[in-house]
């Protein structure tokens, strides 16, 4: 019980992970290691740790209530707050390396490429869950942020569409991420649960 | 000026760089030949040049394709480390890692056309009867990014005149070599491809000067990644047509069907000439990352309509609406 009680504290976790996370990233940035095309390898992994931190923030709610540790809520804020700080570097990644800050290049990007444009609504999206995402626009929000903040299904979703339309050879990596979404999202059906139980 | 053909895992720091496998062939040169069907009606002359021919080339000044300014070599080490070579695996570190898992020694071409021929000529005959020279091109990748390589080969007219079918076909196919157990990429259950990995070019295409086969790079016999023991490079169109590690040769009349063109052919013509008119659905094709980049210096140039070699292949195509042929 003590332990369950402490979860909250393993909040600060999150940001550990997070930071370590952020500051290998530089290091290798910096140090030149990511190979002779650096934007490219950049943009696989800002994209990934991006969308590592949002699976993991959905996951949490479904995986508090399979443990019942209500506490584990509280490690949803950071997930979800690295998650649009990773986002946030690839969409730089992608400004400064792909299409070299042209406006121009922007909208052609957006409108001739589907997979670009599913990606920047997603973007779009995780924008107002961040900017609420503080105790004080919770409370004023009241039922509405509930609400609003569901919209982070959409996000999950659009990001899967975003690597879907990506394969070209091999559908592994976007199949994981989907497959994943999936069965997080599967696992908050109390209908399934039920089904699980009864079997 | 002539250099040493050195083997690849030796740097040049390295006091006797004589051991590859290339100049294993070079010593079998005086042995006897072993001919085909189609290298029978091959005159092949031994001239005492021939003797050196292996391990010596003309350079990239004296073949014609010197490097063009502004261009700048790309260092080996990126050249050999970061390649599409899917055989191997989907990273770009993938074929540097495990492509040495091949077998290039032997290595056989099994060359065949519509009209029945079939033949298989040992690389090592192949190699002998060609002279080497350097030549510097560009490559440009259809994923928006491209290098600049030194290669050593021969034209790949010289090596259709050579294999000199009979009769005359409209087009030449190409496959890798595909060997289920040497190739990690292939057991892949989530890959696409349907191996082997094909490409072809029209005739007129692969008689053009610039068609060429590479069996070198920087002057050393090629690393596996980059396509061993023989490669086509054609550099006015993207990479992929570029096919690694030829297994067979097949001369035909009827268009062969290209893997990525079959794979999506909405975005993978059968000529993929670089154009940065047409657009790619996954990457535009106006720009492109000359390597090595870095984040805070993209190195983004613009993308030329035949990766800038028009003047020499523009030709080839003065009938054909390039939006429709991409
Ligand atoms: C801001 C708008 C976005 C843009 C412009 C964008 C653009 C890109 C680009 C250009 C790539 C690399 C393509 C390549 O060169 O191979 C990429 C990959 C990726 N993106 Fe995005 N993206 C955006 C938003 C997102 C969002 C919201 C997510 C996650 C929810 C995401 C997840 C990923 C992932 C995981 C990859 C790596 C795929 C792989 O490993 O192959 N992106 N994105």
């Amino acid at each position: 019980m003590g332990l369950k009680r402490r979860l909250g504290a393993g909040r600060w976790a999150i940001h550990v992970a997070g930071l370590l996370s952020f500051i290998w990233l530089a290091a290798a940035a910096i140090q030149n290691q990511l190979g002779p095309d650096p934007i490219k390898q950049l943009a696989l992994l800002t994209g990934d740790r991006g969308f590592q931190f949002l699976l993991f923030s959905l996951a949490i709610s479904p995986l508090a209530r399979m443990v019942s540790a209500p506490l584990l809520i509280q490690w949803r804020r950071p997930a979800g707050l690295w998650a649009f700080y990773f986002l946030c570097l690839h969409l730089l990644v992608f400004a400064q390396g792909y299409i070299g800050w042209s406006w121009a290049l922007l909208v052609e990007e957006l409108i001739e490429r589907p997979y670009i444009s599913v990606g920047a609504l997603a973007w779009l999206m995780l924008v107002p869950l961040a900017l609420t995402s503080t105790r004080l626009a919770r409370r004023k929000l009241g039922r509405r942020w509930g609400v609003l903040h569901r919209l982070v299904f959409v996000v999950a979703a659009l990001g899967c569409v975003h690597l879907l339309w990506q394969v070209r050879a091999d559908w592994i990596n976007a199949g994981l991420y989907t497959l994943i979404c999936v069965l997080i999202v599967g696992s908050r059906y109390r209908n399934a649960s039920w089904f699980l139980k009864a079997n | 000026m002539t250099k040493q053909f050195t083997d690849p895992t030796l740097c040049s720091s390295d006091i006797t760089p004589e051991s590859s496998y290339l100049n294993r062939r070079q010593f079998m040169k005086s042995a006897v030949a072993g001919s085909s069907a189609l290298l029978a009606a091959q005159p092949l002359v031994s001239k005492a040049s021939d003797f050196v021919g292996v391990d010596t080339f003309m350079s990239a000044e004296e073949s014609g394709w010197a490097l063009q300014a502004p261009d700048v070599l790309t260092p080996f080490t990126d050249v050999s480390g970061y390649n599409n070579f899917y055989e191997f695996g989907m990273d770009k570190s993938d074929p540097a890692r495990y492509a040495s898992a091949m077998t290039l020694d032997p290595w056989s071409i099994r060359i065949s056309s519509d009209g029945g021929e079939t033949a298989d000529i040992q690389f090592e005959d192949l190699l002998r009867a060609m002279d080497l020279q350097e030549r510097i091109y560009r490559l440009r990748c259809v994923e928006a990014w491209s290098m600049v390589i030194p290669w050593n080969g021969f034209p790949l007219a010289e090596l259709l005149r050579w294999l000199n079918p009979e009769g005359s076909y409209r087009f030449v196919q190409f496959r890798t070599r595909y060997t289920r157990s040497e190739m990690r990429g292939t057991r892949s259950f989530s890959s696409v491809i349907d191996w082997p990995y094909q490409e072809a070019l029209r005739m007129d295409e692969a008689m053009n000067a610039l068609s060429f086969i590479a069996v070198g790079l920087y002057g050393k016999s090629l690393p596996a990644q980059n396509g061993a023991p023989l490669r086509l490079v054609v550099p006015w169109k993207y990479g992929f047509k570029s096919i690694k590690s030829i297994a067979s040769i097949h001369f035909t009349n009827r268009q062969p069907q290209t893997s990525w063109q079959s794979i999506a052919p909405h975005e993978y013509g059968f000529y993929a000439n670089v154009n940065p008119e047409v657009d790619h659905p996954r990457w535009s094709q106006r720009y492109e990352r000359r390597l090595p980049s870095s984040l805070f210096s993209p190195n983004r140039i613009p993308t030329r309509i035949f990766n800038g070699y028009g003047e020499y292949v523009a030709d080839l195509y003065k009938d054909l609406d390039l939006r429709q042929y991409y």
